[in-house]
């Protein structure tokens, strides 16, 4: 197969970015789109050009470090993926294909299609977490939890964090991020003892970092790699409203 | 800050403030909508003692300020949290394919909006300021007591073409707006369960063609029957 790539390339955040094309030619349809990017870079190396950016780790869909808005959608055009799952077959023979980085105030460009997503470290830094000493390893059923929070709990903490959220939001918001985390925690009794200085302290850090509002447009649960769901929203609302109003601090 | 100023400038303080006034104004649509509706009636007395007393009792002038500050509130939120969420993407994306997003109208708020902000102010002049500060209306006498003749007003206006259409259009777009607005309040706060979301997404649907085909029908019924 072969495509024409417009891919946006970028010197570092402070500079312009524009957009270049590139050209590759016979891609397997089962390549995978990082694999074809790899494909154009070392093309590009051994014609003494600069290779394409782009961030990339697990490439098996867990660790969240692809990103790229490809052809409109964070991800690419496909339900449910990180953009190393994401296969070349998916796109017609000679497509144009439009490579962005994930645009956002809160994460600016380190270099073309790298960005910078320290912001949603610093929301689970500011509360995403519980402190207690968790001591030995205790015994089954001490805890009991039920299977509906259980399985509500596990939902929400399969976020891999890759802020495709952010991306696809008209808003730039993290909201779906936050309340993933916020969620997986105060569905638990673990996470019950801190879950008011939790989610204030969390919804405070993603309105310093620059995100925008949340409009329910429900653009994030159709991006997200995990199918995180948008009632996490109304949760972390709940969550933000009880801690606001009917908490001590 | 004390809790409260956290609270308010929050972004879910915010969204929680503008959801408030937008369910209020939902309510109000409504009431408006009933008393309207009394000036298809073949008798106007109705609907100028109605209106009578709305502009004279004192509760509701109390309430009225009350509306004014809805609205206003409404839209200054709206417009703040709107314009952080500008800025919160500085650099706009070439390419936005926002196709699969779970509500359609959300994507135009902000564009509906402006559509009612005009509508509300041209509205108001036509009907609101004309009898409350112009007073170039008529008066009517029901059982020895005079009344503005509000329902010859109405019928005046709605007999010009360019008003109805003008009228329609704005009704449309507020069918659009409330589309998302209804459940999307709901949503804000914190009401989403899957028991009874799907009836709150229902009544949404239903309000937002209900009632603005609901009042559409005055300027029709009026433009052609009368
Ligand atoms: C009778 C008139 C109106 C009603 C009943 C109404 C109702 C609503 C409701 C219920 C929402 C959803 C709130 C939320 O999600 O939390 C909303 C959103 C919004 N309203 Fe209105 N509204 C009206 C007029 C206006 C006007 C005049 C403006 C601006 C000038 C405005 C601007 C907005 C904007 C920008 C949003 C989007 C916020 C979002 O997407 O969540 N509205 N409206
Ligand atoms: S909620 Fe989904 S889209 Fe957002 S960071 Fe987590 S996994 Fe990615
Ligand atoms: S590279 Fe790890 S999720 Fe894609």
């Amino acid at each position: 197969m072969d495509f024409k790539l417009k891919i946006w390339k970028q010197k570092n955040a402070g500079s312009k970015g524009k957009f270049v094309n590139y050209e590759v030619k016979g891609i397997s349809s089962d390549t995978s789109f990082l694999e074809m990017l790899d494909i154009l870079n070392e093309d590009l190396i051994y014609k003494g050009e600069e290779p394409v950016v782009f961030d990339h780790d697990c490439r098996e869909g867990i660790c969240g470090m692809c990103s790229l808005y490809i052809n409109g959608y964070a991800h690419g055009p496909d339900a449910a993926i990180t953009t190393c799952q994401l296969h070349m077959r998916k796109f017609k023979d000679g497509a144009t294909i439009t490579i962005e980085p994930f645009r956002a105030r809160p994460f600016p460009v380190i270099k073309d299609l790298m960005i910078d997503r320290t912001a949603l470290d610093t929301m689970i830094q500011a509360g995403g977490y519980t402190s207690a000493k968790t001591g030995g390893v205790p015994d089954a059923n001490a805890i009991l939890i039920s299977k509906e929070n259980s399985d509500l709990a596990m939902d929400a903490a399969s976020c891999i964090g890759c802020g495709a959220c952010v991306a696809s939001c008209k808003n730039a918001s993290a909201m779906l991020f936050v309340s993933a985390k916020v969620s997986q925690l105060a569905l638990l009794p673990q996470g019950k003892p801190e879950a008011a200085e939790r989610v204030l302290n969390m919804v405070a850090a993603m309105d310093e970092a620059g995100f925008g509002n949340c409009t329910n447009t429900g653009a994030c649960e159709a991006e997200c790699p995990k199918e995180i769901k948008i009632t996490n929203i109304a949760r972390l609302n709940r969550e933000y409203f009880s801690a606001s109003f009917a908490s001590e601090l | 800050m004390s809790w409260f100023t956290s609270t308010f400038t929050s972004s879910i303080g915010k969204k929680l403030v503008m959801s408030l006034a937008g369910l209020f104004l939902i309510i109000f649509l409504l009431v408006h909508l009933g008393i309207n509706l009394m000036v298809l009636l073949e008798n106007n007395m109705y609907f100028n003692k109605t209106a009578h007393f709305m502009g004279t009792n004192i509760l509701i002038k109390i309430f009225e300020i009350v509306l004014f500050g809805g609205f206003i509130i409404h839209m200054i939120y709206a417009l703040f949290l709107q314009i952080q969420n500008w800025l919160a993407r500085p650099v706009r994306y070439k390419i936005e394919n926002l196709t699969n997003q779970t509500s359609f109208f959300s994507k135009y708020m902000i564009h509906t909006s402006v559509v009612i902000l005009v509508f509300l102010v041209i509205h108001l002049v036509d009907f609101y300021i004309k009898a409350k500060f112009i007073g170039d209306v008529s008066d009517v006498v029901y059982n020895g007591k005079e009344y503005h003749d509000l329902a010859a007003l109405v019928e005046a206006k709605f007999l010009l073409g360019g008003a109805v259409i003008f009228y329609l259009i704005a009704l449309l777009f507020l069918g659009f707006h409330l589309n998302h607005g209804f459940q999307s309040a709901f949503q804000t706060l914190g009401i989403d369960h899957k028991k009874y979301t799907p009836v709150i997404k229902f009544l949404g649907v239903i309000y937002s063609i209900l009632v603005p085909l609901g009042y559409a029908c005055i300027p029709l019924i009026i433009y052609f029957a009368k």
